[in-house]
């Protein structure tokens, strides 16, 4: 590959106004409320948190909504050092899955509140099973930053 | 299983950053080699199958289109099938369907990807849901690490035994790169240059993940009948299994990880394999990252839960093991993702047919070959043998 052959620049913006439906509008409704809720399956029994419209192992309409606490544990997370487009954080950020007390399901968002250059104090906050509470955006617009993170319960 | 179905010729590009070639050419770079392995011209081909990732991976949309010629669908019928980074799995499922149905003799099955002119990350972000994943999703990364320490934490795997065992993985798929011309990445790397490189999420560090690549691969299935007339030694398709789970990451186990586990044990039954450790001689694995790889090993039977890390350390998987797993340097080393599934298939159906070169694992009569797509949650295994 001596020759250098051409390329082109260019730039493809598009732009989307995506509907959240009932379900999900009543969710982000409930987060501005300061209140995270879930739907719970007759079926099955399993409540999931962001609530669905319906269950995905049953197939059933899941209609009997329930508050969740704005507290759970850490199933699982990563610190994010890399940087990509579209990032909505600076890293270095740590991303996590958490079950939230009264749900059956993961819940990702990002987790705070600490110093993350410290290695050794990432990783003891940050065990499998670690409690952690919600912090609540001072603004809130009905979408998923409404919560700002989730903090280590000491 | 429908009619007995086995691919005939496969073709491959050189792999990584190829701006040399426009897109259409890359294509064709593939499938003019499939076609020449096999011995036979596009007027042969009764039917094209293509896949490749996301239209905004080179924001060209309906790629199909672009490249109808490169893939020489000019008067023929022509199906699409994209199921993310499993795609190459899925158009070879699909493939195999349209000639085990009767409906077609010989089929030409395409997978492409030029990453180099996107934005690959933030291609695989918008895969993620906009209003509660994608804020989150941290490309394909986030994603994969997060598994990955959550199958840690579940077999209480110590932190730094898991990262010796995916510094070796990473280590022998450069190796084994270095035996395959195709590879995008042909560096060898050492223990301390994986465990030193810099950390991407962590604890996986950038030698622990793959390239973004340029590439394409064409495999060509006939009927037995047009097989046992064409090719020499085809490869014959033993069994398949695709399966598909929730979108929601938090949703289901991904420390067990149903759908790669099912994918796997359907193609075993029709493989009739009992013991897939003692009767697979290779397989392919669809491993963009060091730590999955062991993740798949336990789903596909190969050890027992929580053992991957063990048995990677005392060397089942190398290429000189009981079980050698990516002796074409895998995804870790080459990753044109809409093109991946189908290398996986490509390699194995090389090495089952003696026509491997270098890579060759000797004497290999049964491979498995697998990709994985979405958000941890589609997973294809085919499993091609020298005998039908
Ligand atoms: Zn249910």
């Amino acid at each position: 590959m001596a020759k250098e052959y051409r390329t082109m620049r260019n730039d493809v913006t598009l732009p989307y106004q995506w509907a959240l439906g009932k379900t999900w509008s009543r969710f982000f409704d409930g987060l501005k409320d300061g209140r995270i809720q879930g739907t719970k399956c007759a079926g099955c029994g399993r409540v999931y948190v962001p609530a669905r419209s319906f269950c995905p192992v049953c197939f059933t309409d899941t209609t009997q909504w329930v508050d969740v606490k704005p507290e759970g544990k850490i199933l699982t997370w990563t610190l994010v050092r890399e940087k990509y487009l579209g990032q909505v954080q600076e890293p270095p950020y740590v991303v996590a899955l958490i079950q939230l007390d009264g749900s059956d399901c993961g819940f990702s968002h990002f987790i705070g509140g600490f110093d993350l250059s410290d290695a050794g104090q990432l990783k003891r906050k940050l065990k499998t099973g670690a409690k952690v509470k919600a912090v609540w955006s001072p603004v809130r617009n009905a979408d998923i930053r409404d919560i700002t993170c989730f903090v280590p319960v000491e | 299983m429908g009619n007995a179905v086995a691919i005939i010729g496969t073709g491959q590009t050189k792999h990584g950053r190829r701006s040399d070639v426009c897109y259409p050419d890359l294509v064709r770079e593939a499938v003019t080699a499939a076609l020449e392995d096999a011995g036979i011209t596009l007027k042969d081909i009764d039917g094209i199958v293509l896949g490749t990732m996301p239209s905004m991976m080179e924001g060209v949309s309906s790629t199909h289109f672009y490249f109808a010629e490169a893939m020489g669908s000019v008067g023929k019928p022509v199906l699409k099938v994209e199921t993310c980074g499993s795609t190459g799995q899925s158009i070879g499922h699909c493939g195999f369907f349209w000639v085990a149905s009767g409906m077609a003799d010989i089929v030409l099955v395409v997978g492409s990807e030029k990453m180099s002119e996107g934005d690959g990350q933030a291609t695989m972000t918008t895969v993620f849901d906009p209003f509660f994943q994608r804020t989150f999703a941290a490309g394909a990364p986030g994603v994969f690490t997060m598994q990955s320490m959550e199958w840690m934490y579940r077999f209480k795997i110590p932190e730094e035994k898991g990262r010796e065992a995916a510094a070796r993985i990473s280590v022998s798929n450069h190796d084994n790169a270095m035996d395959n011309p195709h590879a995008h990445i042909r560096t060898r790397v050492t223990m301390e240059d994986v465990k030193n490189a810099r950390i991407i999420t962590y604890p996986v560090r950038l030698l622990d993940v793959c390239p973004a690549s340029d590439g394409a691969c064409a495999v060509i299935f006939a009927t037995g009948e047009k097989a046992r007339k064409i090719c020499r030694k085809p490869a014959w398709i033993k069994g398949l299994g695709f399966r598909g789970e929730e979108f929601f990451y938090g949703e289901s186990d991904k420390a067990i990880w149903m759908s790669a586990t099912e994918a796997a044990a359907e193609a075993y039954r029709q493989a009739g394999i009992r013991n897939p450790l003692k009767e697979l001689d290779v397989a392919e694995i669809y491993n963009p990252f060091t730590y999955q790889e062991m993740i798949f090993y336990e789903c596909f039977g190969f050890c027992p839960r929580g053992e991957a890390p063990d048995y990677v350390l005392k060397g089942t998987f190398l290429k000189d093991g009981e079980l050698p797993c990516c002796p074409s340097g895998g995804t870790l080393c080459s990753n044109p993702i809409g093109a991946t599934g189908l290398i996986r298939l490509a390699e194995a159906a090389l090495q089952v047919t003696g026509k491997a070169g270098a890579r060759q694992v000797e004497g290999a009569k049964l491979a498995l070959s697998h990709a994985m797509g979405g958000v941890d949650q589609f997973n294809g295994v085919t499993i091609v043998g020298s005998e039908l």
